[in-house]
């Protein structure tokens, strides 16, 4: 038996969120069914399904696409509707694949996955090189601030497993990559179908020198993505028990945003700015001395104050920024534009506000990143940066800073779709 | 790793149950009337041992609520109504035999008869009974493929139907909640969690399941290649022998579409031992799923779990 699902061995293991992205037959979803499939994630009868389903087509291959396209009209139409989440594991790490669909919506969807994503898979076909989709997706993984990409040339054997035609594409990519806000870029020459570099060296490449696709994805280093410098609590809920046992207890409840809290140490609370102590950090039916990000824990204070859901808890000397007047780089949703003058409800963290749009300061071309300057709408896959105003003030930070208190998402009146989201810089 | 480092590391187990328990918190934030639908299969237990872990020293601030076929595997009920009494919560049914009376649903008859479809309407008629505008399911994106496409706030327009195509954009983790007069929310917390961390995480937390989990002796017979239980309401084939075996549930749901595994293993090593090494999906033995290649996305439409 192997023994990687004893459970000491897999409690060592860390979670690794990444995102897939790449053009219309570049080969992602053989990409993806690979490592599925030699990690055994794959079952037999997934496996049967997609075979009938495959035969039925009249598809000469089985088709793996078939295994992650999930709903009725996806696989009627041979498209990719929605982004959907995969899972697998190796003996390292466990691994949540956002899939996201390379044509409807692309941005919209790719914007979707990166956001919670640590790491971005691009592929490039050997045959193709460096496009403007490359440049668009390496733009919104860079905007989504997703700390590593790792850039697959795919479709090696098509090019005769030359290496040269990897050194150009390489050597294209860095010019554009200068221009990208990514702290961690690896390149890997694969081919998705005969298996080359992704979870087995093969003998094709040997002038590649460096790890399978699946080593790099099990060995990047995720331990500093989160921010462990600048303390943030968002306040979410408030637990009151109202019983015999409990009947003073007031507790805070919520998921560490950024640094390290310690029990017994002096925080501020916003909006009221009343410092106080830290008195307990309970999780569960124990007490713990310190909670750093993302964890999910109550804590109690040893002042009686007026504290509710939206408020944050810092600290005295590391606040973070308070404005009513805000800059985002807003991705938009919805098939009505975003104009100035248009109201709409704000979330950030655990607070909601209501929000004016100001003024669109310019466009963003995806494709070439040049700034487009159009103050008129921002339509649905379009990326501009914003300037809005909100009905309260809002406690935040650089989205650049901290993904979870530099993010805000806008909801439309009437409809209560959201409808846009943006990065605040 | 600097021991620094790996000190502010939370391992994917605790990653999850901390998500799990945000979205719990989230739910318990926004809406006026959740509850947590309860089937006593292990997805389920889990969620309530979360929301036990969420609002401590609190009571789970929302009831529990149970849509039941009346064709339940006895153990199932013993074991719900000991957890509803251990936690002191609030339990809801939603019965599908009173469906059935009151003429909302008709049942189905023949060989493959099953209340699996019916329970929708009555879960549908039960929400709006109890105002629920939140229901937290135990539903996995790793389960089956028309969940892989799921939201964690998945927004169910006022007939109770789900529309994949058009879902609102969810980021981060920023759940919006809003919706109009009638309409409803499913969430979903363990989204992210695999077959395979649901076990582990029962393991590491020692976890109460019921006895049906592990092997046990039992009045089976074979259909279309699978086990299922013996009871006065399944109706059998000429050509389907009952035998006794010694088998386990790997889900739990419905006896008429509940697949039994024939299995040894008496304990969670066992268990989890015998995940690692199957090559078929937990619900490949459901007889639900296997009615088309949509079923679930269909079902899910109409307003199922």
């Amino acid at each position: 038996m192997e023994d990687k699902f004893t459970t000491k061995a897999y409690l060592e293991m860390e979670l690794l969120r990444f995102t897939t992205a790449g053009s219309v037959d570049d080969g992602k979803s053989t990409l993806i069914g690979r490592l599925l499939y030699d990690s055994k994630s794959i079952f037999e009868d997934q496996l049967e399904a997609v075979k009938r389903a495959s035969i039925r087509k009249g598809n000469e291959v089985i088709n793996l696409a078939l295994l992650t396209d999930g709903l009725r009209a996806e696989r009627e139409q041979g498209i990719t509707i929605d982004v959907a989440y995969r899972y697998f594991a190796t003996p390292k790490r466990k691994f949540i694949i956002a899939d996201t669909p390379g044509h409807v919506q692309y941005t919209r969807n790719m914007v979707t996955g990166a956001s919670t994503a640590n790491a971005a898979l691009i592929l490039i076909d050997a045959r193709n090189g460096v496009t403007e989709q490359t440049y668009r997706h390496s733009y919104i993984a860079s905007l989504l601030q997703i700390p590593h990409l790792i850039i697959c040339v795919n479709k090696m054997d098509l090019m005769h497993y030359n290496e040269e035609v990897y050194e150009k594409i390489k050597h294209d990519f860095g010019a554009f990559a200068a221009k990208l806000d990514v702290k961690d870029i690896q390149f890997v020459p694969i081919s998705a179908l005969n298996g080359d570099n992704v979870v087995e060296k093969l003998d094709n490449m040997p002038w590649y020198e460096g790890g399978t696709l699946r080593y790099i994805l099990e060995n990047i280093y995720v331990a500093s993505d989160h921010n462990h410098i600048d303390p943030r609590f968002p306040v979410q809920y408030v637990i009151r028990p109202i019983s015999k046992k409990y009947h003073d207890y007031r507790g805070y409840a919520g998921r560490v945003a950024g640094g390290v809290f310690h029990k017994g140490e002096k925080v501020m609370v916003l909006p009221s700015g009343f410092i106080t102590t830290l008195e307990a950090i309970d999780f569960d039916e124990s007490e713990i001395n310190e909670a750093f990000p993302p964890m999910s824990v109550t804590f109690r204070l040893s002042d009686d104050l007026d504290i509710s859901r939206g408020d944050m808890i810092v600290r005295e000397n590391n606040v973070p920024e308070t404005g009513q007047d805000i800059e985002v780089m807003m991705c938009w949703m919805s098939d009505k534009p975003l104009v100035p003058g248009m109201k709409y409800y704000l979330r950030h963290t655990t607070a909601e506000v209501r929000a004016m749009i100001k003024e669109i300061v310019y466009k963003v071309n995806v494709n070439t990143l040049e700034h487009v300057p159009d103050g008129k709408e921002l339509r649905m896959n379009e990326i501009g940066l914003v300037r809005l105003r909100t009905t309260k003030p809002l406690y935040y930070d650089s989205y650049r800073r901290n993904r979870t208190t530099g993010s805000i998402i806008l909801i439309e009146e009437g409809t209560f779709n959201t409808v846009g989201v943006g990065m605040i810089v | 790793m600097t021991d620094l480092q790996k000190k502010y590391n939370l391992n994917h187990l605790r990653e999850l149950e901390s998500e799990s328990i945000f979205v719990m918190r989230e739910v318990a934030a926004q809406f006026e009337r959740p509850a947590l639908l309860f089937s006593g299969g292990k997805d389920s237990i889990v969620m309530v041992h979360l929301a036990k872990k969420a609002f401590w020293p609190a009571k789970i601030p929302f009831p529990l609520m149970h849509i039941d076929t009346g064709h339940n595997f006895i153990e199932t009920m013993i074991f719900r109504d000991e957890l509803v009494k251990k936690l002191g919560a609030e339990l809801i049914v939603g019965s599908v035999q009173e469906s059935i009376d009151n003429g909302r649903v008709v049942e189905e008859t023949g060989f493959d008869a099953s209340r699996n479809l019916l329970q929708t309407v009555t879960l549908l008629d039960t929400l709006t009974r109890y105002k629920i505008d939140a229901a937290l399911g135990g539903g996995r994106r790793d389960e089956e493929k028309a969940r892989a496409k799921e939201r964690f706030f998945s927004h169910r327009d006022e007939f109770g139907q789900w529309d994949p195509k058009n879902q609102r954009p969810e980021l981060w983790n920023i759940f919006n909640s809003k919706k109009r007069v009638g309409e409803h929310f499913r969430v979903f917390p363990l989204s992210n969690w695999t077959e395979m961390d649901i076990w582990q995480y029962i393991y590491l937390d020692n976890i109460d399941i019921p006895n049906l989990y592990f092997t046990h002796e039992r009045q089976v017979f074979k259909r279309d290649g699978a086990w299922l239980a013996d009871a006065p309401f399944m109706k059998k084939r000429e050509s389907e022998k009952v035998v006794t075996m010694r088998i386990r549930c790997r889900t739990i749901g419905d006896i008429s579409c509940t697949g039994l595994t024939v299995s040894e293993a008496s304990t969670l090593e066992d268990i989890i031992q015998e995940i690692a090494a199957v090559r078929v999906t937990e619900r490949g033995g459901r007889a639900d799923d296997l009615r088309s290649e949509s079923a679930m996305e269909d079902r899910k439409k109409e307003g199922y779990f």
